[in-house]
């Protein structure tokens, strides 16, 4: 058994047979991070680099404590104060990291379609840890491992993305791995912030926070990205938090337990007040510990497919 | 296709099995036992309950261990292994171990377990406990403390242990 893919580029290209075994696998991992002895030495001798051409602390850090928890070697590189200052090409950058024997890229571009690219013309396994408004598929697989852990399964669950859906990878890969899981999926944010034809996907749109959080056993809080908007899309972070932010107030009035998520970082009191993310409610701070050993699984099961992709 | 063991015969070498461990570990108060996923579980399951008959009363620490993460073939085998459930809920500082496992044929996967076990603590002693030794195919110096029997076979057969659990019928065969 073995996934259908030779790169994690995103959910997408996943069947949901390799979403369980990735699921499944991290399942193992996180038993092994609970251990005294919190390592396994099964990737000794793979060699991973980190190529973060954009900001990242959850995800880089992440990664980094997966890969060290393999046993694997790691190179970290970020673009800022790299030679990409001088012009070097993303595939001569990786080519040349390559030609050191490194045998896995685990890359974040702030262009949408970058790791895509550079699996046409590397011989390594690549991860995406997020490419520009396309996709984070390993937060995703950590998103839904931690639904999965907190309700018991995916299948027939209520979860409502809320906020910035046009530019979030983060509930791109969402609404493609709940779906393909046969979870149920609202988003939910101002109309500027979700794209036309986005039910196509499987989802329903609703501009409706109270009702959403009626529906909804899980409110997954994305970020309001602004640094990924153009032109204002709304008119003030206080008229957004006002209408599209979620407080205490408004999750009690509600009166039913709802598991609340946030990919990090939040905008403490614009999309999430923190009387909410610090409540029992939230299992934010359990998302990111899941994350590595969801990342240590991506990596696993990549690294197993080596020889028959690229022998 | 040749029986090696019975129903009959399988039960009977399972009660010496369990006599011999309790010969050595008298009433368990610092022994526990650790059997190696995946098959090597349904032996352990046995021992452990043949134990619990024999000591009534008495407390037998008993957990899972899976060697998956700590295989030396990951990068030439062309199979990927998915793992199972490690469990061991109990402190392995200095205890007497017991590894229990179906079959020892090249001794690498009781490498891998030893690896895998001291990731878990300092144990006291390990001990291993085997139904079946393939005596001429090991490639490490690892032999077995308890033996089922020892069969002597060559690297084109099979041993195959199967348990009515899993396969509907107590024998072992070999292919």
């Amino acid at each position: 058994m073995s996934l259908s893919v030779k790169h994690l580029l995103g959910i997408k290209d996943l069947t949901p047979e390799d979403i369980d075994l990735l699921l499944r696998t991290a399942d193992n991992f996180k038993d092994v991070l609970q251990r005294p002895i919190k390592k396994v030495p099964i990737l000794r001798d793979t060699t991973i680099v980190n190529l973060f051409y954009e900001n990242s602390t959850r995800t880089r850090i992440s990664f980094e404590l997966a890969e060290k928890r393999l046993s694997a070697d790691t190179i970290n590189f970020t673009a800022s104060g790299s030679s990409v200052s001088k012009g070097e090409t993303l595939i001569d950058t990786v080519q040349n990291i390559l030609s050191m024997k490194v045998d896995m890229v685990v890359m974040r571009h702030s262009a949408s379609g970058a790791p895509h690219f550079l699996a046409k013309h590397i011989n390594a396994a690549i991860v995406n840890a997020g490419d520009g408004i396309n996709e984070h598929p390993t937060q995703a697989l950590l998103d839904a491992f931690s639904i999965r852990e907190k309700l018991g399964g995916l299948k027939g669950k209520k979860v409502a993305l809320f906020g910035d859906i046009m530019h979030s990878r983060v509930a791109l890969s969402n609404i493609y791995l709940l779906t393909k899981m046969g979870a149920e999926v609202i988003v939910c944010g101002p109309p500027t912030l979700i794209p036309k034809h986005i039910e196509k996907l499987g989802v329903t749109v609703s501009y409706d926070v109270r009702k959403t959080l009626e529906w909804c056993d899980v409110a997954n809080v994305l970020r309001i990205q602004l640094e990924r908007q153009n032109k204002p899309l709304f008119s003030s972070l206080r008229e957004y938090s006002l209408y599209y932010g979620i407080n205490k107030e408004l999750l009690d009035s509600i009166g039913k337990e709802i598991v609340i998520m946030h990919p990090g970082p939040i905008n403490r009191g614009v999309e999430l007040n923190s009387d909410v993310a610090n409540s029992k409610h939230s299992i934010i701070l359990d998302q990111v510990q899941n994350g590595v050993a969801v990342r240590m699984a991506v990596l696993y099961l990549l690294a197993g497919k080596k020889d028959e992709a690229f022998g | 296709m040749k029986s090696l063991f019975t129903q009959k015969q399988l039960n009977i070498t399972l009660e010496r099995l369990a006599h011999q461990l309790l010969e050595n570990h008298g009433d368990f108060s610092d022994a526990v036992l650790i059997g190696m996923q995946p098959r090597g579980i349904f032996l352990s399951d046995r021992i452990h309950s043949k134990l619990k008959a024999l000591l009534p009363g008495a407390v037998i620490p008993y957990g899972k261990l899976d060697i998956t993460f700590y295989r030396d073939d990951f990068n030439t085998s062309n199979e990927l292994h998915v793992a199972a459930e490690t469990d061991i809920n109990f402190s392995i500082e200095g205890k007497k171990v017991i590894l229990i496992d179906d079959v020892l044929y090249t001794g690498r996967t009781i490498r891998a377990g030893l690896d895998a076990l001291l990731d878990f603590g300092r144990p006291g002693s390990v001990e291993l406990l085997v139904l079946i030794d393939r005596r001429f195919s090991r490639e490490l110096p690892i032999q077995p403390d308890y033996l089922g029997m020892t069969v002597d076979s060559v690297a084109s057969q099979k041993v195959k242990v199967l348990w009515k659990e899993q396969d509907k019928k107590d024998e072992v065969v070999l292919i």
